[in-house]
């Protein structure tokens, strides 16, 4: 069984300064975004996106879990805020804190139980879970089932920072984005990260040299599940909505595949393919059903000829880890 | 009791579905070790190939009930022959990945041809009408289905476990190459048998296909409770996805009339609790 991505290349000084480098290039190029032509909500709902599938992407980049259902810390943090900032009035600040609280609190049932089967079967086990949760929240009173919450407030950020402001607004997500792309960044980059890494590559090994494997991979999940929160309570600004669509499997399935498509395992990977795959969806849009398709194919061609996606390429042509 | 009853009967029909499903699931997970993603998808086929069938071509549900899982098993193997067998080696999460992408596909295609709402498939009418057991009223066509598929399992596991053929499958599992030093064309018995795991899930289809409607998105729900039935039973062997399938369909139907809000949901919850337990499932052999 070969492993899952391809990581053969050491990381260096020399590949952590690559690294550095094209992290401040892309936080300059989004930054400059509102003094381009680009429609900002676009950019916006990409960069959540996109730290969803970096979250994603810690866990089966760095983990080898290959989670199904991470919409489900999404749509729960996403409900949550929502909640908090419509019913109960919470400032932003709090509203997104309580979205994140969720997320921790589901991630850590859901990752008790899944971490007990590994492979395919954690995927499936996933995958049911972010089903029943689906139900769940289908039935309970205070998502308001088919109709979601919606026309949520979205308020002054510390008091101070008006978010119906939509560049002030695009500036909170593009930071909370940036913090969040850092966060894991570091996370992979630390012995933890190294430990996961190693049980990804080879887990009975991992046990042998005496790491307690089990806990590394539910603190991965933990973590991922939490920052999958964070994205979905900045997406509540974003959209200013919260629905049954992001809880639902199709959503955890597009996840993996902006994650597949900008190459697993890689850094910057999860943000291309999300970019990618949202500016599909905005300029597919009048293809209808037919999206679904180019959405499979894509998910066939990759599979079959790209495994390791855009980054990945670029990164294995250069011989740099990306 | 009427109702209780009339919930058991739903609940046996839909473990017959959970149980084809199942059985071709682990049918191909232990030849091919992929998880057939596509399978929903492939279930929907069955029950369209049975539709146009009598549309278009007029042949009757006997003869879809034989042809649809050929007609469908042959589009598996064609799968298998030009994408599947590339992954052979490579980790599992990538077979899980291509089934899904395929699932959109056909999925999507049909979608765009068909919307989203149900075509109609008449009941043939040698199974129409009903008997009355005394306790309750039996539809004849649904008991039909349970009986029907009930067989079709018991076929399936005895030509795994009590045949030559059955054999040799399972030593390819354990051992493909040893297999090929003995002559057997091992590649030739993989398309095989995704064709008849397939074969399975478009039986399924067609025997659905007068109960529920033929709909583009028939299977893609369905896989799901059915995923959560292979981890609850653990596809470590093939009577264990049988009698997990059935009982499971019979938990639900019970579910629907003591607590019907959880009907949608006590599959999961079961899968919740059973992995709490035995976290390698009621039959399984650890990952």
């Amino acid at each position: 069984m070969t492993a899952l991505t391809d990581d053969t290349l050491p990381v260096t000084p020399r590949a952590m300064r690559d690294e550095m480098i094209l992290f401040v290039v892309m936080a300059l190029l989004l930054a400059s975004v509102p003094f381009t032509g680009v429609y900002p909500f676009f950019v916006m709902q990409a960069l959540c996106f996109a730290l969803l599938a970096c979250a994603f992407n810690l866990l089966i980049g760095y983990g080898g879990l290959l989670s199904f259902g991470h919409a489900m810390f999404m749509g729960t943090a996403g409900y949550c805020s929502g909640h908090a900032l419509k019913v109960w009035g919470l400032p932003p600040e709090l509203g997104i804190l309580v979205g994140i609280a969720a997320a921790f609190g589901l991630s850590l049932i859901t990752g008790y139980i899944s971490i007990r089967r590994q492979g395919i079967y954690f995927s499936m086990i996933t995958l049911a879970l972010s089903q029943l949760l689906y139900f769940i929240y289908l039935q309970a009173p205070f998502t308001h089932g088919e109709d979601g919450i919606q026309g949520i407030p979205q308020g002054h950020l510390f008091g101070v920072f008006d978010l119906s402001k939509p560049t002030v607004l695009y500036y909170v997500v593009l930071v909370g984005f940036l913090a969040g792309f850092l966060l894991i960044y570091r996370i992979i980059n630390s012995p933890f990260g190294e430990v996961l890494k190693s049980i990804r590559e080879n887990e009975p090994r991992a046990i042998s040299l005496g790491y307690r494997t089990d806990q590394y991979k539910f603190l991965a999940f933990v973590l991922s599940g939490t920052l999958a929160g964070f994205a979905g309570a900045l997406k509540v600004f974003v959209a200013q909505n919260a629905s049954l669509t992001d809880v639902h499997w199709s959503m955890s399935g597009e996840v993996v595949l902006m994650t597949l498509v900008g190459g697993l395992g890689t850094i910057f990977g999860p943000v291309v393919g999300a970019f990618v795959i949202i500016a599909m969806q905005q300029y597919l849009a009048g293809f209808g059903q037919w999206v679904t398709v180019i959405q499979g194919s894509i998910f066939v061609i990759c599979v079959l000829t790209f495994r390791r996606g855009v980054i990945g390429e670029i990164a294995h042509y250069f011989r740099r880890s990306l | 009791m009427q109702a209780l009853y009339a919930q058991l009967l739903v609940g046996l029909i839909n473990g017959s579905f959970y149980a084809l499903l199942s059985l071709g699931l682990a049918v191909i997970f232990g030849m091919l070790n992929i998880i057939n993603f596509a399978h929903g998808a492939l279930y929907m086929m069955g029950a369209f190939c049975a539709y146009f069938l009598l549309n278009l071509g007029g042949i009757n549900y006997w003869w879809a009930l034989l042809l649809a899982p050929i007609i469908v098993g042959i589009f598996g193997m064609i799968l298998e022959r030009t994408m599947l067998q590339w992954l052979a080696g490579l980790d599992h999460l990538y077979g899980l990945l291509l089934t899904f992408g395929i699932a959109l596909i056909v999925q999507g295609v049909f979608q765009n041809y068909f919307g989203s709402s149900g075509l109609p498939y008449a009941i043939p009418d040698q199974l129409k009408g009903g008997m009355n057991l005394g306790f309750m009223f039996l539809p004849v066509y649904r008991g039909w289905v349970v009986v029907f598929s009930l067989v079709v399992c018991l076929a399936t596991w005895f030509l795994i476990e009590k045949t030559r053929l059955g054999a040799y499958l399972r030593a390819a599992t354990e051992n493909p190459t040893l297999v090929r030093a003995f002559g057997i064309n091992v590649p030739r018995m993989i398309t095989l048998t995704y064709g008849l795991g397939v074969g399975l899930a478009a039986l399924a289809g067609v025997l659905s296909a007068p109960i529920n409607q033929v709909r583009p998105l028939m299977g893609a729900d369905l896989i799901i409770v059915v995923f959560a039935v292979v981890v609850i039973g653990g596809m470590g062997s093939i009577m264990g996805s049988i009698i997990t399938g059935f009982a499971l369909g019979v938990i639900e139907g019970l579910t629907k009339y003591f607590y019907p809000e959880a009907s949608n949901t006590v599959v999961f919850v079961l899968m919740v609790l059973v992995l709490l337990v035995k976290p390698t499932g009621l039959t399984g052999r650890a990952a």
